[in-house]
This record gives C-alpha cells, structure tokens and sequence, in this order.
C-alpha cells in the first residue's frame, strides 16, 4: 500500500519539523522518503501529526476487568451497537476491549502501553490486549512488590535480580520494569503500607528507596528499552510532595544506558500535594516542577484529572482501600502471591469539591511549569484521572489560558486560592502538543520507530482538521477540543483506520515485548530457585507460569544484548 | 411428612457426571434423598427403600439414604441432578437464581415403586426421548 | 508419554500438578488428580460411553449423520429464531466462549451461563458492595484463619484443602496446617466440618442475620440475643473476635449462601462484613467457583460486553438485567425461540419449568458425552475435551489464568468447541452476507 498525504502542515518534534507544509509518503506500513503512484491523500489546511503513544493507561488484564465486572452502570451508559465494521462496544470509564481500541484511534492514537501487569496474570492481560484493535500495544510489568526482587536487592545481589528481571520480561512477555508503590503492595499482604523512603517492608528487612534505587541499576544493567516506570509510595497523600522529591533523588543511581532518563515518575499530579490536613491541601507542583527542571534523569505524566465519575483502579492496593474508605463507595482488591496487591473503587471528581478542584489544577500547573515538553507527559492515568478520551480537552486546557480561567470560574474556590495556576499565562502550541502526546512518549519508551515521521518510522499517522494558519487554539478552544477528539484520517502500518472520525477498518496490531538475554549460567542459578520458590510458594507450577506467544497478536520481540553476568 | 428440601453437588454425582449422565451409576449417585436417621424412624423407612418427593411443581421418586452430616431434623437433601430438578420450584424472584435450597417439600413412603433412570425420567417429564 | 505440570479442567481449583500418562493415546496412568479429576481423565478412554458422531432429530429419533449437516441445521435453527439462547460454557475454553460470544452478537441472542446458578448472586453482590479477595497462593502462605461457609469442598473441590487452604506449608506458615485454624458454619456437619476445628451449625436461610450478628459485634455493638440463627451468641462473639484478631483471614463460600434464602444479600453482607473486618486486620473472601472456568466466562465477557454474565444482544448492542436476561427467566417466560446449549446439561441441572420450555423449542447440543440434554436436542455435535484432548484457557476461581494442554488426540472427526462455534459463525455469516447481496442486486 503506497500513500502519499499531501500538503498538509506537519508537526515532527523529534525531526525538529514546526508546522512546515509537506507532503508524508508511505510505503509497506513505513515512512519512506518518497513514493511512485501512491494514492494522494489531500491534506491541505490540516494538520499532521505521528500517531498518539500511550504510556500509562489501564486498559487491559485483571483490575480493569473488575472494574467492568463492579460497574455495571459504566457499560450502560455508553453504548455503541454493532455495525458492519465493528463490534457491540460499551464503557465509560472501563471501555471493553474493542472500544479501547475504537476510542483511541479515533483520537489518532496507534500504540498504547497498559500501565500495570501482575506477572501471574499476565496472561489475562495478554487476553484482552489480543482483544483491543487498532494498536500496536505492550504491558508494562509489575516488580517492586516481588519477593524475588526484594530477595535479591537485600543481599545485594543485583545480577541476580537483573536476571530474574529479564526473564520475568520473556516470562510475561513484559515490555518495561514498573513499580508500584515499593513495599507497600507487599505489607498490604497484612492490611498494613509503607509511608516513607526508609518505612521496613515486614518480614522482608528491605526499604522502599532500597527496591528503587536497586531496580534503577538493575534496569540501566539491562539496557532496557524503557526506564523504570515508577508509582511512587503515598499516592494521594496530603503533603507527599516530600517523599516525592526524595524520590526523585534516586534517579541519579545509575547513568541511563540509553538516551533517556532514569525514572519515569507516573502519575505525578497524585503526588504533588502539600498541607497537612485534607482542609490545608495544596498544591505544591511548583517545587515539583522545579526539581524535574533541574534533573537530567527524571520526567514525569501529568494523571491529569478532568471533573466527573470514574473508576480508580491501581496495582497500589492500600492506597484504594483507603480510598475507598474516605468515599464509602464499593471497594475490590486482589493480593497475587508473591507479586502485587491491586485494587479497585469508583470517583468522582466534583467541581464542587476543593480536593478535586486542586487536583485538576496540579496536573495542567505541571505541565505548565516544566519547561521542556519532553519531560512532561500527556496521560490522564487511564481511568484513574478521567478517561482516556477526555485527552481534547486537557489539550484545549493547555493552549488556553482563557479555557482554564472559564473553567477556574465554575470550579471550588480552592483550585484559585491553593494553586498557582491561575497566574500561569503559558499556552501550549502545536509543536509542544505533539510532544507530549506521541513524541516524548515514543522517546522515553525507546521506540525509536514510533512518535515520529522520518524516513524508517512506523506509517502510523494522525490528520487533524485543523488548520494551524486559520485556528487560534487560546480563542477557538472548542474547536480544538472537538477536532482533536476525531482526526480526518488515522493511519496505522500504512493502512487507514479512520476516516472523518468513523471506524472504516479494524486490524490487530503488534505486541513489543522485551526479550532480554543474560549469561547462561546466572541463567542457571537463578532457575534453581525459581524452581525452589515456585514449588513452595507459588499457587501454579513453574512450567505453566510463562505466557506462550500465542496469546500475542503479531508478537514482536525487543532483543536486548545485556551482557550481565 | 415436611421437610425442607436442600440441592447441591457432592463427590459421587460429580465423579458419575464426568462419566458420562446416562446410566445406573448417576442414577445411584444422584436419585436419592439424604434423612437425618430420626426423620427416617419417623417417617418410617429404611436406607435403600423408596420415598416420593412432592412439592408444588411436582413429585419424584428416589431412594432414601441415612445422611451422615447429622443431626439436621427437618431439613432434606438431594444431589443435583434431573431428579431434584423436577421438584425444584419456578421463578427467580428477579435474581436469575432458581430456589434450588430451602423447597418446601412433602415426604412419603413409597417402598417398592420404580425409581426411573435419567432417560426414562427426561422421556417422562418432557416427552422427548 | 509422561506429561507433567498437567492442569485438571474438572472444578474451579484447576490443579495445575497432575501427571498423566498416555499410551497409544489411552491415558493410562493419573497422579495427584482427586477421585473427580481422575474420572475425568479416564472417562476420555471410554468412547462407548462418549458422543462421537452428529446426530439430528428425524421423524421425532436422533439418527447419525454428517458433521457438516449437522452444523448447516444448527446454523438454521439460530439463525431462523427471533431471540435464541446460547447457555453453557463454563466447562470449555476461554477461546471457545469469545467465539461463542461473537455468535450471539451476530445472532442478537441471549448468552448466558452456569455462572447464573452457581454465583450469579455473588456477581450481583459484587455489583453492590465490590470484592475484597486475593489469589490462592496468599492464602498459601499467609492465611491463619480459614472459614469455609456453605461450601463443602471435600466434596465439591476435593483438593482446594490441601493445596491452597489448610494442608499445605506456606512461606509464614512453615508448619501448615497447625498453624491455622479452620472454621466451617453449614446447616450440616458435612465432610468439610467433620475436619473442621470449629463447626458452626447455622440454622437453614438465616445466614443473613449470623452475618449481620458478626458485623455487629465486629463493629463494636453490643449483641443482646441470647443466639442468632441457631447459634448461641457466646459462640458468634468467639468467631467475631477470632476474625479480629487472626493475621490473615479468609472466607470461602459457596452455594449454601447464594442459592439459599437472601441469596444476593447474603453475600453483600458476607462482603461488608469482610470489609469491616479489614479495619481491623486483614481479611479476603474467594467464592468456591464449580466449573472450572466459569471464571473465564465471566472474564471474557466482561471485556468484550461489558458484563460478567446474561447478556442479551437482542438491540444490536449488550443489554443486562439478571433477573430478565437470565437464562432460566428467558426460559421460563417462555421468551427464547430456539436454544443452543454448550458443555452443559441444563435439563438435569435447570428447574422443571425451565426445561419444560428447552423441550418445546429447536434445541442444539454440543457436548462431550450424551446427557439428558443431548437426550431432548434436536442437533448433536460431539466436541472433544479441552484440558484433555484440546488447548485453550481457563481461569481459575481466583481468576489466575492457565494454559489448558493437549495430552491427546480426540477422536476421530470431533471437533473442539472453539472451532465447532467458528464453523457456526461462518455458517450464520455466510448466509446472511447472502442475503445482502440479492438485496444489492433487486436494487
């Protein structure tokens, strides 16, 4: 399949491309420099994008499940009947599987990573991603609760934990290491959590700052992809900024041995609280925003929260329980042996309510007073936030000041007197816009064929209608926010999915995952006591824990030369 | 004699299930109702002979067992299976669950009478064969 | 051939241990399964006593005949009915039940399955209250207080004791089984009791009120009953301090709480009593699931429709309401116009009303071995046995997904679920791909 998008304005960050009018050639689902007899794709007075990167969003395995599973009243009230195209699709805030892929495609998203998978569910996870269409798509894999990883970091033995970190990868055809609050997931095996750096994880003599800085050097040994995805501890906390900053002092454990940072700190709106009482909570996205401008290895995604109801679902089960115990609403969860502790319960982000109001204007003051978009990411921690597809409008709040000063007017007074940003007169332009949703994604992940439009790149392409020399994003603020919520044309591997905002094409996308190598005979050691641990421990066999391929939709594997031994 | 009557799995109908339903072994496993002794003196039968299970969507024929979950006066219990369903009552009081426990039902002796195999049963009830 | 790590598709413990050998595609040798899962095992060796070839009603018999026959009238049957119901499930594929799930879209049926007489009413708690669990191995190794309520699992999950519950040695519970404390409340001292260290004899259909009893005395009010339920109020105050105070608690149950009186209440209690309890210490529940992967099902159409059992695809999209969407209302409303019924027997399992309207309508069968549901179908498809004979998934009570293996060949010309649905499908789509086209053309 050959095209050729024609003239249309084109925004490339990663190519340093600004808007420039150009034509986009493809060929065999790639971008190449130019093509003979491609089919002509009038694209003048729109404008063009790579296709959106996910990298934080709960769109697939067990916790979303139950969330689907909770809330029936989330698959009533947004309904799609089948059509010739495509499936029966319903969910809001927990869309089923086919609508996932539906939802972001219409948004010109082509690849997406599911933000949190327990290793001895992977295969669930690998069931619905198999279900969702439209994307190439990847899982990032849970580790800092594991009792093998924590077993190896105490005794130092850092190899070893590399070793068990990269054939948990090929294992659970995992694609980055995630944490989750260090510690925490395992002291909730007894109802209790860790609240500090330095807390002791029970019975296993290890600390939170002990697992990140070891899981840092284990990743950057590794040379993965990715860096390490971190949910820091005291998610939600009133006045866990601090625990957030010393955080992010770890990051400086080893140097990156990629071209990106260290850490990712996920989610970082839920961390970036002061006060010390819920009637004192602050904002303090400022100090925040400060330390991630002064660090090299160190970005961040917003979780940015857009007001209404949604389902809160995290593998950081304390957390939950204490959410759930502060709103009175429905509360699951679910301990994995040896692994994780997710959990899940609904909210509301109400306008009326000065937390929330706070939390809406923590995310956009991140994103607003980190300077360098690349360090900053578009996510709204799917559905923990607000759903995915509410993206528009946290773009149209970005552009403008004035769309952020309406909505500051209809909000709790809390978000104008316990913030900053309503002295905050930066908007966003489209160069910036394609940074924080493909670009700086596809970079932090090691995608290197993905986020942008160079020659060798993945043909996958968002077109917008819109039209850079006509719209002026701070005034006509609606206008982005609908033309941003369903592209012209989406294009993945050179084949258009969506036209004018309607489904025209359903196709399964790739799996990544990484398939790291050690040396045979840590290898070796390391089998031994799995097979030790497993049989004692674990509730399945060893021999029936990894995931087979089969599960995977055109499975791709990352080979990754390590060369740790 | 009353008696409230209880369904559910147990080891036997689950091992004849997985043999396969038709045939003497899932008749012996599952067309039985399981007494506590003093109802059985009561109602004056013996382990292995005949009793017939009445409730107000049907009756059914099974074999009486001595229950060794004892004591439980009052309360009766049958392995699922086509015998218990055909006493088991209507509706789902809106909840998608039929009342498989806790059925009013009548005993009464019926010493000698046939207790019918699955098939003759499903033939008899329904009348497919 | 020795296979090992071999996973058992009998009961919602999926034991996963089981060594089978094969020997000129007879299994000959069983370790480690219970009394069920070996009989499972070997009951694919009796093909006397299995479904082999397609059979279709003629002239009121079922007679043999061909494979693609067989499915060309069952493809008719659904596709000819206003409202066909497609139940069964629980006891195939996860692979099976998406393909299942995709030709009850097309058809705008009803699917349903066995979740809605095991623990549907759980699910519907669920819906209420949500659910605080774990998976089996926590239990393994943490769990100092077992509490199995209406459930027997020396009968109905032989294994569950002693793999995941009291038996085994866990990783803060080196010394197994007396480091624990079982607790089993039944209105029968059943097998599960006899070994129990305390019985609790509930009077039949008011578990409600011994929950609301322990609730009460768990959130510090005092209880002035001289006993509820049955059981003396010195005894419902011990257990309440018991789950206080252990260090990891869970509570097992089963049909005795969702089929009885209060059904769906009962469990929504159960649930906030687990939830009050978390106050205190830590505390899960797990519902002791029969097929084994009645999980599955739930699972894979919560992530395609949205919902966890009984839906209706009937407006084109997933419509739920248990109570009208489920399998026996359908049937006993006599709504549903023809049937399609999979590894399941609903016609020993179904109340009579309900089968009294499965024997009136066009009914479809596909299951391993004849039952007496085989015995009222009108279309026999024989299907080989996942787990034995066929690969797929299966999900565990505790939702841990497995790899379901192949240790042997099926028989002859019988297919697997999964592709027994795929070949439907095609069939429902062809025909109706047909149908477009002469429309095309008339205009």
């Amino acid at each position: 399949m050959k095209l050729i998008l024609k003239n249309g304005f084109v925004y490339d960050p990663i190519n340093g491309i600004n808007g420039e009018r150009m034509d986009i050639c493809i060929q065999d689902g790639k971008i190449v420099e130019d093509v003979e007899n491609g089919r002509i794709i009038d694209c003048s007075g729109k404008l063009i994008m790579p296709g959106g990167v996910e990298i934080h969003s709960h769109i697939a395995g067990g916790k979303v499940n139950t969330g689907r599973i909770m809330r029936p009243e989330d698959h009533i009230k947004n309904v799609f009947p089948k059509t010739g195209v495509t499936r029966a699709a319903n969910g809001y805030s927990t869309p089923s599987t086919f609508l996932t892929g539906y939802l972001y495609s219409k948004l010109g998203y082509t690849c997406a990573f599911t933000a949190a998978m327990p290793p001895l569910m992977a295969r669930h996870t690998h069931e619905e991603l198999h279900d969702i269409p439209m994307l190439d798509k990847g899982a990032l894999t849970l580790m800092g609760n594991n009792w093998f990883v924590m077993r190896y970091l105490k005794r130092g033995d850092v190899e070893l934990a590399a070793a068990f970190a990269a054939w948990l990868l090929r294992a659970a055809k995992g694609y980055a290491i995630k944490v989750v609050n260090p510690g925490g997931g395992e002291a909730w095996g007894w109802g209790r959590d860790v609240r500090s750096l330095d807390d002791p994880v029970p019975h296993f003599d290890i600390t939170p700052r002990e697992i990140i800085s070891g899981l840092v050097k284990v990743n950057e040994m590794l040379s993965l992809p990715h860096s390490i995805h971190l949910h820091a501890n005291n998610l939600g906390r009133v006045g866990n900024y601090v625990t957030t900053l010393e955080t992010m002092e770890l990051a400086d454990g080893a140097k990156p041995a990629r071209e990106r940072q260290t850490v990712q700190l996920t989610h970082v709106q839920f961390h970036s609280y002061g006060g010390d009482s819920w009637r004192t909570f602050a904002s303090e996205a400022e100090s925040i925003a400060k330390a991630v401008n002064s660090k090299d290895n160190v970005i961040v995604d917003i979780g940015q929260v857009v007001f209404g109801d949604t389902t809160t679902m995290t593998a950081d089960g304390p957390m939950e329980y204490y959410l759930s115990s502060l709103t009175g609403l429905k509360w699951s969860n679910r301990n994995i042996e040896l692994e994780t502790s997710p959990g899940v319960t609904p909210f509301i982000y109400s306008k009326h309510s000065p937390v929330s109001s706070v939390q809406w204007a923590v995310g956009l003051e991140l994103a607003l007073h980190i300077k360098d978009p690349f360090n900053v990411l578009l996510t709204t921690d799917h559905p923990n936030g607000a759903p995915f597809f509410k993206y528009p409008t946290i773009i149209a709040w970005l552009m403008s000041a004035k769309y952020r000063e309406e909505t500051m007017k209809e909000v709790h007074r809390a978000a104008q007197r316990n913030t900053t940003l309503a002295t905050i007169d930066r908007e966003y332009d489209f160069y910036e816009i394609a940074t924080v949703t493909r670009a700086g994604q596809a970079k932090s992940l090691g995608l290197s064929e993905k986020g942008h439009l160079g020659p060798g790149a993945d043909a996958d392409v968002a077109v917008y209608d819109i039209n850079p020399e006509e719209v002026d994003p701070g005034r006509d603020y609606r206008l982005i926010e609908e033309k941003f919520a369903r592209t012209s044309y989406t294009i993945k591997s050179g084949e258009v999915l969506v036209k004018d905002g309607e489904i025209v094409r359903v196709v399964n996308g790739r799996t990544l995952y990484v398939d790291a190598q050690v040396d045979e005979s840590l290898e070796r050691e390391l089998m031994r006591d799995l097979d030790y641990y497993f049989k004692r421990f674990y509730s399945v066999n060893l021999a029936n824990y990894p995931v087979q391929e089969v599960y995977l939709t055109n499975p791709t594997p990352i080979k990754v030369e390590t060369g740790v031994r | 004699m009353e008696v409230t009557l209880i369904t559910g799995r147990t080891v036997a109908q689950g091992e004849e299930m997985e043999k396969g339903k038709i045939g003497e072994g899932f008749k012996r496993a599952c067309a039985v109702v399981e007494l506590d002794p003093e109802d059985m003196s009561k109602l004056g039968v013996h382990e292995g002979d005949e009793v017939r299970v009445e409730t107000g969507v049907g009756e059914v024929v099974v074999v009486a067992k001595r229950s060794r979950d004892a004591p439980h006066p009052g309360v009766a219990f049958m392995p699922m299976g086509p015998w218990a369903n055909a006493v088991v009552g209507e509706g789902t009081a809106s909840t998608g669950m039929p009342p498989f426990k806790g059925i009013k039902a009548k005993l009464s002796p019926a010493k000698g009478e046939r207790v019918l195999s699955a098939e003759e049963l499903v033939a008899r009830v329904y009348g497919r064969e | 051939m020795r296979y090992t790590d071999v996973i058992c598709s009998f009961c919602g413990t999926l034991c996963d241990d089981i060594e089978v050998v094969v020997e000129d595609n007879r299994i000959v040798d069983v370790k480690h399964a219970c009394r069920i899962g070996t009989a499972k095992f070997l009951s694919s060796n009796e093909l006397e006593h299995r479904l082999l070839k397609p059979m279709v009603r003629k002239n009121g018999k079922l007679v043999e005949t061909s494979l693609d026959e067989a499915l060309d009238r069952a493809a008719g049957i659904l596709k000819s009915a206003i409202k066909p119901l497609l139940y069964g499930w629980s006891s195939t594929s996860c692979e099976a039940q998406s393909a299942g799930i995709e030709l009850a879209e097309e058809l705008g049926g009803v699917i349903d399955a066995t979740v809605t007489v095991c623990h549907g009413p759980s699910v519907l708690a669920v819906h209420d209250a949500g659910y605080p669990g774990c998976t089996l191995g926590e239990v393994k190794n943490r769990a100092d207080l077992v509490i199995y309520w209406g459930s027997n699992p020396m009968h109905g999950h032989p294994r569950h004791l002693s793999r995941y519950s009291i038996f085994p040695r866990g990783y803060f519970r080196e010394r197994g089984q007396s480091d624990r404390e079982l607790v089993v409340v039944d209105v029968r001292k059943t097998d599960t009791a006899k070994i129990a260290n305390r019985f609790i004899k509930v009077n039949y259909g008011e578990d409600y009120e011994l929950i609301s009893a322990l609730r009460k005395v768990v959130n510090g009010g005092e209880l002035r009953e001289e006993s509820v339920a049955g059981v003396p109020r010195k005894e419902i105050i011990e257990l309440a301090e018991k789950m206080m105070n252990c260090q990891f608690g869970v509570l097992f149950f089963g049909m005795g709480l969702t089929q009885s009186y209060g059904r769906h209440r009962n469990i929504d209690n159960a649930i906030c009593l687990v939830r009050d309890l978390n106050v205190h210490t830590k505390f899960v529940m797990q519902p002791m699931r029969g097929h084994y992967n009645v999980v599955g099902f739930s699972e894979v159409l919560g992530w395609q429709a949205g919902f966890p059992y009984a839906v209706d695809f009937g407006r084109g999209f997933a419509w739920y309401n248990p109570g009208e969407t489920t399998a026996n209302d359908v049937l006993q409303r006599g709504e549903c116009d023809a049937a399609l019924v999979i590894a399941s027997d609903p016609v020993s399992h179904f109340p009579r009303k309900s089968v009294e309207h499965l024997a009136k309508i066009p009914l479809v069968a596909i299951d391993i071995h004849p039952t007496p549901t085989t015995q009222i179908a009108d279309v026999v498809i024989p299907s080989a046995i996942a787990g034995i004979e066929v690969e797929g998934t299966a999900y565990r009570m505790d939702s841990v997904p497995l790899r379901l293996r192949k240790i042997k060949e099926p028989p002859e010309g019988v297919l697997s679920d999964e592709e027994i649905m795929r070949r439907l499908l095609a069939r429902v789509r062809g025909a109706e791909s047909g149908v477009q086209e002469l429309e095309v053309r008339a205009r």
